[in-house]
């Protein structure tokens, strides 16, 4: 008997998880009409106006493009560097190593809203202000250490055994690390990859400080709307729709190392 | 961490990370920390203030109400999802196909931009038009959280554990999996009753996750900005008014840069001494 209610207890979740999804997505096949003519629980009037509006004007879908071009080129980037970086802290001791891998992760606890404002004025003096670079770099604050961590955490499940075989049988540095560790800890880096994706997804504050007219993120001009042109309830909530996509995509990918990624690789 | 070589070679290795996030941390670092000792008039004019700001908002009832505030949030958003994601993690299914499937869509909060989360719930908890409070007034109940303080609160914590109790969720089965079959096994030979498997078996086990998820989930609860800031703009009146909604409101809205920089570091000590604690632990768990 107990074990068939807790049975459900994930499928419980899984529909609360799921009934503000539905309700974004009902809305945004509404008419501005309908949503404010009443309560209705499913759209009576379905329509696809709101997606046409965005997948055709420029200034709304152009904010998807920014917002991907920054991600994109933020995930590369922390990753490469992160690379090294872990092996770094996975293989050797060094002078203050435990206090840089801490220093790191303290950036991670940073609140952006704590940096946002000197972080504007650093990038309009080297002259980034508004490009995807500037967003690019400055997620970078919290996702080098995020990506750090998480790689050290899958380097460290690897033996030390094949980095002194390979030594052994003569090969460089580089050429092992290369050819040998990184094809290793692919399954790792997917996972690092995620995070970076994700974390700079989701973040609003930074993004919007950073960008005017040229590189503004989606997610700005979703608040702009939101306040600018009275109640678009209907725009708003397809343009959210829409940003639900790329996650879905990149969860697909990454299904079945999810769990051990969110545990930072350290089970 | 015992069979370590060492290497000093390794900064080189090291040292790009060390860059650029020098270049992100500590430049922006010093200009609130000289922002915080400094008074302006505007025009790059800046006079020495000493401790002035930092006196005065330790002071200041504002910072008190708004540091409280935070606190509580996280001290509330805590005391639900560690339980409650740890409840569900126990509960999911360890193999077969419904596994990806139930993974992929406890992940799908976590990857929603956070404004949208905001936008979601707000959509939800519309007087008139939304579902939730539709579902809440058909219980007879009065809810209008652009009005009532609890209500506010109610609708905001509700939110984090819809956008975050799936971080505990994964990471708490991330931990259950990794357990061996043959623990459970010699439980049952025991005979040991399921309290008993999770109270000497599971929980031991899952302290490492614990520990990371306890530590994330106050960090980021701890930020919360984005979210509370679109759905009630720090409304009614000051009740949700956190500390990174002040901030803002004083950093970039008034434009007031010391006291603004002053609250930072002092907000930025508090993370910092909490993470150092938790991270502490953490260590100790790994190392024994």
């Amino acid at each position: 008997m107990k074990n068939r209610i807790t049975r459900f207890v994930p499928l419980f979740y899984i529909i609360f998880l799921m009934i503000p999804i539905y309700w974004l997505l009902n809305m945004s096949f509404k008419t501005t009409n309908e949503i404010l003519g009443g309560f209705t629980l499913y759209p009576h009037n379905f329509t696809f106006a709101n997606y046409a509006t965005i997948l055709t004007d420029p200034s709304w879908y152009r904010g998807y493009i920014n917002s991907i071009e920054y991600v994109f080129i933020n995930t590369v980037f922390s990753v490469a560097v992160a690379l090294p970086a872990a092996y770094a802290f996975s293989r050797y001791r060094f002078l203050g190593d435990k206090h840089l891998f801490f220093w790191l992760l303290t950036n991670r606890m940073a609140p952006p809203a704590v940096f946002a404002l000197p972080v504007f004025q650093l990038y309009s003096e080297v002259g980034l202000f508004d490009t995807p670079w500037a967003v690019a770099l400055a997620h970078t604050l919290f996702n080098i250490p995020l990506a750090v961590w998480i790689l050290e955490g899958f380097m460290g499940g690897v033996p030390t055994a094949l980095d002194e075989t390979a030594f052994v049988d003569g090969y460089s540095f580089p050429r092992f690390f290369f050819r040998i560790f990184i094809p290793t800890i692919a399954a790792g880096i997917g996972v690092a990859c995620f995070f970076c994706f994700m974390f700079s997804w989701v973040e609003l504050l930074l993004a919007k400080t950073l960008t005017s007219v040229a590189a503004k993120p989606i997610a700005a001009i979703m608040t702009k709307t939101a306040s600018a042109s009275g109640y678009q309830l209907g725009l708003l909530a397809a343009a959210g729709s829409l940003t639900l996509i790329p996650g879905a995509v990149v969860v697909y990918f990454v299904r079945n190392y999810i769990a051990k990624g969110f545990a930072l690789g350290r089970v | 961490m015992s069979n370590k070589i060492v290497n000093q070679k390794a900064w080189f290795l090291v040292a790009p990370v060390f860059l650029v996030v020098a270049f992100n941390a500590l430049i922006p670092l010093m200009t609130v920390v000289n922002f915080s000792v400094q008074e302006t008039f505007g025009d790059n004019v800046f006079t020495w203030a000493g401790v002035q700001w930092f006196q005065d908002v330790l002071h200041s009832e504002r910072f008190h109400n708004a540091l409280l505030k935070q606190l509580l949030f996280s001290a509330i958003v805590l005391a639900i999802e560690i339980p409650l994601g740890l409840a569900i993690a126990l509960t999911m299914p360890r193999k077969g196909i419904w596994v990806s499937f139930c993974l992929i869509l406890m992940a799908l909060p976590l990857l929603i931009p956070w404004n949208v989360v905001g936008s979601m719930w707000n959509i939800m908890a519309l007087p008139d038009i939304g579902l939730l409070a539709k579902m809440i007034n058909g219980l007879g109940i009065d809810y209008n959280y652009t009005r009532q303080p609890v209500a506010a609160w109610f609708t905001i914590v509700l939110m984090d554990v819809w956008h975050w109790t799936s971080l505990v969720v994964l990471l708490c089965y991330a931990g259950l999996v990794s357990i061996p079959d043959a623990y459970y096994q010699a439980a049952k030979v025991d005979g040991a009753k399921p309290w008993a498997v999770f109270r000497y078996i599971q929980l031991p086990k899952l302290k490492h996750v614990l520990t990371i998820a306890v530590l994330l989930r106050f960090m980021d609860s701890f930020m919360i900005y984005t979210e509370v800031s679109v759905l009630t703009g720090g409304g009614p009146g000051n009740a949700t008014t956190f500390l990174s909604i002040d901030l803002v409101k004083i950093a970039l809205g008034q434009f007031d840069l010391g006291p603004a920089a002053a609250m930072s570091l002092i907000y930025f000590m508090i993370i910092l001494a909490m993470s150092w604690l938790f991270y502490t632990l953490m260590m100790k768990n790994e190392e024994s």
